[in-house]
């Protein structure tokens, strides 16, 4: 119930916002620029069988698999680069850089690659989630307390123990902001990905109803996307609650 | 007579940090014994060197010049071969007491099984009963040195090496972790050196005090504790040993000062 209480302000807020738009939509009346919060929410009743089992499982699609390559790149590199300076000195400044070139930039090209299949979309949520989730883990696997290692090598551990009993606990709770943080942005770089060029998807069918003047359409498979980026978002703190037991305790 | 074994034998070691190539060196050629079973307390100001001392001992750190024998003999290695308890619990907050007490045995490569019936039993015995599938965070400071040196006494080691490891805790907890300690040693037969900065602590616990001067030392002066055992607190106040802290007191000080 506490839990309930702590967010009723931001759900007053809410409220206030969704009022004031429908006012302001009501007196404009312009439904393809403005559509009101009910004109969407009709709209999204109206459509969702096609939303939801037809373009909801494409970006799905295209969000775990993009998720599922950043993690392996991610944790992958992380470790590599934990194990050995030169690789560190090699990756690391070129990690950072790759997140100064604009991604949406490059994504047409990505589309002369791989065409309209689901690649080229999985590429650019990759460009976007593999950073977060590197860095962290990266991060975490250095956070491992010193005093600990030499403690575990005076006990006659060897390295791979010392990895495993120091380094790889105390990189998991980084790992999973690093994996928050990931899914979030994984949904913008699916719905960027489908503007781009699709056939199927939320952010595909949300650029159709554009160049058809629907704005309620356009909206209702935002309204979609982002309750699927809220629900992979539980999913994960779920997973990390239920992996970091111990951090409960502290 | 009864021959007593030499358990640490450190011959004319001297030793610097290597980082520090042109700095001074902290012992040198230092000398002394620890035979089996004995107490020994190490005595000495801030920076003498006690620490560095144990990392000598466990092989974290190699010598400059010189040997270091444990049970007489020569290893060039020695690390898995003494228990270590640093001076900060460093208790692994992501696993339970009795996984974090396993420790030793982990790394040593036992079986979950196995080892979960006999870490509990000693929990028990610790006063750590029903605690085994707590965290840390849960425990009290003097519950969690309790589990930081069982956990050293599970690597089976015959020497052990305290680095202060009351320091962090209130005086009367302090004061039953001693008392406990003591049991604790009389029942397993280890030799235990221990470092503080507590001359009545030493006393109370050690049968010989070193005390460590500013380094380089090449000689730690090697201090009897007249007293029998079992001792109790107030034998600390029997004038021969009042004498003797002040004098331990004194020597500290200057030490300190100068
Ligand atoms: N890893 C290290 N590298 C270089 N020098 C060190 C290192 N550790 C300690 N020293 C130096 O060695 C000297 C002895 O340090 P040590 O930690 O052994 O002192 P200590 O007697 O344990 O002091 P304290 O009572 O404060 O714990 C100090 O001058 C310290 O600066
Ligand atoms: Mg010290």
């Amino acid at each position: 119930m506490k839990k309930w209480r702590e967010h009723t302000y931001s759900f007053i807020l809410l409220v206030v916002v969704l009022v004031l738009w429908e006012a302001i939509a009501f007196n404009i009346k312009m439904t393809f620029i403005l559509p009101s919060p009910t004109d969407i929410l009709m709209k999204l009743w109206e459509l969702k069988k096609v939303l939801l089992l037809e373009h909801l499982p494409a970006t799905l699609c295209i969000i775990l698999i993009g998720l599922g390559i950043s993690i392996i790149l991610g944790v992958g590199l992380a470790i590599s680069m934990n194990s050995s300076k030169i690789i560190e000195k090699a990756f690391y400044p070129l990690i950072i850089f790759s997140q100064m070139i604009p991604t949406i930039a490059l994504a047409p090209i990505f589309i002369l690659w791989f065409g309209y299949s689901i690649w080229s979309k999985v590429l650019v949520t990759v460009l976007i989630t593999f950073f977060p989730i590197t860095i962290n883990t990266y991060d975490g696997l250095r956070a491992g307390s010193n005093d600990l290692k030499e403690l575990l090598l005076t006990m006659g551990a060897k390295k791979k123990d010392v990895f495993l009993l120091v380094n790889v606990p105390s990189a998991m709770p980084h790992f999973f902001s690093g994996l928050k943080v990931a899914v979030t942005l994984s949904v913008i770089g699916a719905a960027i990905g489908e503007w781009l060029g699709a056939q199927a998807g939320l952010g595909y069918f949300s650029r159709r109803m554009m160049t058809q003047f629907d704005g309620a359409g356009v909206f209702a498979p935002i309204i979609v996307l982002s309750a699927m980026g809220i629900m992979l978002f539980l999913l994960v703190k779920w997973v990390e609650n239920k992996t970091l037991m111990w951090r409960k305790s502290e | 007579m009864l021959m007593i074994k030499t358990v640490l034998h450190f011959d004319s070691v001297s030793f610097r940090y290597p980082k520090q190539e042109k700095g001074p060196l902290i012992y040198d050629s230092m000398k002394f014994t620890v035979r089996e079973g004995e107490f020994v307390s190490i005595l000495g100001p801030s920076g003498a060197g006690k620490s560095t001392l144990f990392r000598l001992i466990t092989g974290l750190e190699q010598p400059t010049g010189g040997k270091i024998l444990l049970n007489g003999e020569y290893f060039s290695n020695r690390l898995g071969h003494v228990g270590y308890m640093p001076q900060q619990d460093l208790l692994m907050p992501w696993r339970t007491i009795w996984e974090n007490a396993a420790l030793p045995l982990q790394i040593k490569g036992s079986k979950q099984a196995d080892m979960r019936i006999s870490v509990e039993e000693l929990l028990k015995e610790f006063g750590l009963g029903g605690h085994e599938d707590r965290y840390p965070a849960e425990l009290s400071g003097g519950m969690r040195q309790r589990v930081s040196f069982l956990r050293t006494i599970l690597t089976g080691s015959q020497v052990l090496l305290l680095d202060e490891p009351f320091s962090a805790l209130d005086a009367i907890t302090r004061l039953s972790m001693q008392e406990w300690l003591l049991k604790q040693w009389e029942k397993r037969k280890k030799t235990i050196l221990f470092i503080t900065h507590d001359v009545n602590e030493a006393l109370f616990l050690s049968e010989r005090i070193f005390v460590l001067t500013d380094p380089p030392v090449s000689r730690m002066e090697d201090i009897p504790v007249p007293l029998d055992r079992p001792r109790t607190l107030k034998a600390l106040d029997i004038p021969e040993i009042m004498v003797l802290k002040d004098r331990l007191i004194d020597q500290l000080r200057t030490k300190a000062t100068t």
